[in-house]
């Protein structure tokens, strides 16, 4: 059961991203993306993550995907969406960033087989999985606090920018 | 409703006989199918309701012929509405078109699933109750977009825009004054929080102490806005933007944003009752745990959703509309602010009553337990 579910969220969630990267019309591809999101949900769901889960929906397919609906819409990119393809160095950009996804999510993975988060059959049986709220929080901050810390200036950086980008006169 | 099913394959030797897990899915789906039909029927009502209050405050009658008092009318505009030439304009784009209202209607009934009824009157009892509500009403942001924008119609861009820049901005000050019941409960999971709010009166989460009571007219207010209704129904003011994003539907496609409209009411009107107001509990001591005395508890928080429900239509009656710049304003410099000082309220109370008072948590926290 748990397999069959997997798979079909999985694989509604890989069929998205597809259609989200291969259309022409940015408002086509930016559903797609939110299809993507909820076949995401639905994997962390079938891996018993429900507040990952609940995270998903609220904050990519609600949130962050109305706010890229409302760039598209504002920028009316329909119109430009044959430049798009007429950079020549596109494919070149492609390349380097598909290697680079490769190297690192490959040494991330090889990583975790080191730590030994792969655990085999009978490691499996024993595990406990814990995705509640309470364990999430702990672990965020209390293990993670530094991360989180950071990321959390990043994100300060980045409303910064696009207040200043906003503001023509800062005075 | 895990309890509920053993409970009925111990009695029923042929269901018994079946995989636990085909029972489950089964019983889930059949609550969910029951919940949904309930919910549109409430809706429905709430429609009549909603005219037959406005009629009486503008000193007129409202609809009274279709059944006793007009309560079928909703049965009658459904119908009218089905009859009704299903137009999408030529320059509309097809398949989003379609799509919108599906995932509106989603977004604003898939909730119903955790919202307790009663208790133990609930078609998935989860931890994650609260959250999943608020997580789920926000995919109705998503479908209300698409609609503003597979129009192709000014008005219902602007519309779409106006309500996703209202809806997104209300869900902050949305979250955070229910994040402080949470942290007052130590728990998500709605029939939970209601629990700890049986007995009397003063063990209502809104009369835990001064952050508490603020929260509950901050929760009750965003809800408003989240839900544009009246004075915050930007999104669809008939005097500038004739119908706001659903300008362009017609039939029953129109009827099924106005469903999800009014059913998303209820929805907020049953939280606002089960976080606040004390769910199922009449505000004295009384116990209603067992089998027929659920259904009276179920009845006392269904009196107190349709009292909620007339308090909203009493408001868009009595207000006149607000401007965007101020609903914007109202949201990020007086809502917002309030909203965060009362969850760092809530939490000192919290740490007070468990660290210094020694209570075992804050169930009953500041001012008294069970």
């Amino acid at each position: 059961m748990t397999t069959v579910l997997f798979v079909v969220f999985g694989g509604s969630a890989l069929a998205s991203a597809l259609l989200a990267v291969t259309r022409k019309n940015p408002v086509a591809s930016a559903i797609w993306l939110v299809g993507m999101f909820f076949g995401l949900a639905g994997v962390y769901v079938v891996l018993e993550a429900y507040f990952v889960a609940a995270v998903q929906v609220l904050v990519y397919a609600g949130a962050i995907m109305v706010l890229f609906l409302f760039v598209i819409m504002l920028l009316d990119l329909r119109s430009k969406q044959l430049d798009l393809e007429a950079s020549p160095r596109m494919p070149i950009l492609g390349v380097c960033a598909a290697v680079l996804f490769v190297v690192v999510s490959g040494m991330a993975l090889m990583d975790a087989h080191d730590a030994g988060i792969f655990p085999d059959a009978a490691e499996r049986a024993t595990l406990v999985l814990d995705g509640s709220p309470e364990a999430i929080g702990a672990d965020l901050f209390g293990r993670w606090l530094l991360a989180f810390e950071v990321t959390s200036l990043l994100l300060l950086g980045g409303i910064l920018g696009a207040v200043i980008l906003t503001k023509r006169r800062l005075t | 409703m895990q309890i509920w099913l053993d409970e009925l394959r111990g009695d029923v030797s042929w269901l018994g006989n079946l995989p636990a897990g085909l029972v489950y899915t089964l019983g889930i789906v059949i609550a969910c199918k029951i919940v949904l039909v309930y919910a549109s029927l409430l809706a429905g009502e709430t429609v009549w309701l909603e005219r037959r209050i406005s009629g009486r405050m503008q000193a007129r009658i409202g609809p009274n012929r279709v059944g006793p008092q007009g309560l079928l009318q909703f049965l009658a505009d459904g119908v009218k509405l089905l009859a009704k030439e299903d137009i999408i304009p030529a320059t509309a784009d097809r398949p989003v078109f379609i799509l919108a209202p599906i995932i509106v209607f989603v977004g604003a009934f898939a909730a119903f699933a955790v919202i307790p009824f009663g208790d133990g009157i609930v078609a998935a009892d989860m931890n994650l109750g609260l959250f999943v509500v608020l997580s789920l009403t926000s995919i109705e942001v998503v479908g209300i977009i698409m609609a503003g924008w597979a129009s192709n119609s000014k008005w219902a861009v602007l519309g779409a825009m106006r309500e996703v820049a209202q809806m997104i901005s209300y869900e902050i000050p949305l979250g955070l004054s229910a994040l402080g019941i949470v942290l007052l409960a130590g728990t998500m999971n709605l029939s939970d929080i209601a629990r700890q709010q049986e007995g009397a009166i003063w063990n209502w989460y809104v009369f835990r102490g001064p952050f508490a009571f603020a929260s509950f007219f901050v929760f009750f207010t965003a809800a408003l806005a989240a839900l544009k209704r009246a004075p915050f129904d930007l999104p669809e003011a008939e005097s500038e933007l004739v119908a706001g994003f659903h300008t362009e539907y017609t039939g029953f496609r129109f009827a099924v944003f106005f469903l999800a409209e009014y059913s998303a009411m209820i929805l907020f009107s049953i939280l606002t009752a089960v976080l606040f107001l004390g769910g199922w509990s009449p505000g004295f001591p009384v116990d209603l745990d067992s089998g027929i005395a659920r259904w009276i508890g179920a009845l006392i928080l269904f009196i107190k959703t349709i009292l909620l429900l007339s308090v909203m239509i009493w408001i868009r009656w009595s207000l006149p509309r607000f401007r965007i710049d101020r609903v914007m304003y109202l949201c990020y410099k007086v809502l917002l602010p309030i909203s965060v000082v009362c969850v760092v309220g809530l939490a000192v109370q919290v740490l007070v009553a468990i660290e210094w008072l020694g209570l075992e948590h804050a169930v009953g926290g500041w001012l008294g337990g069970k």
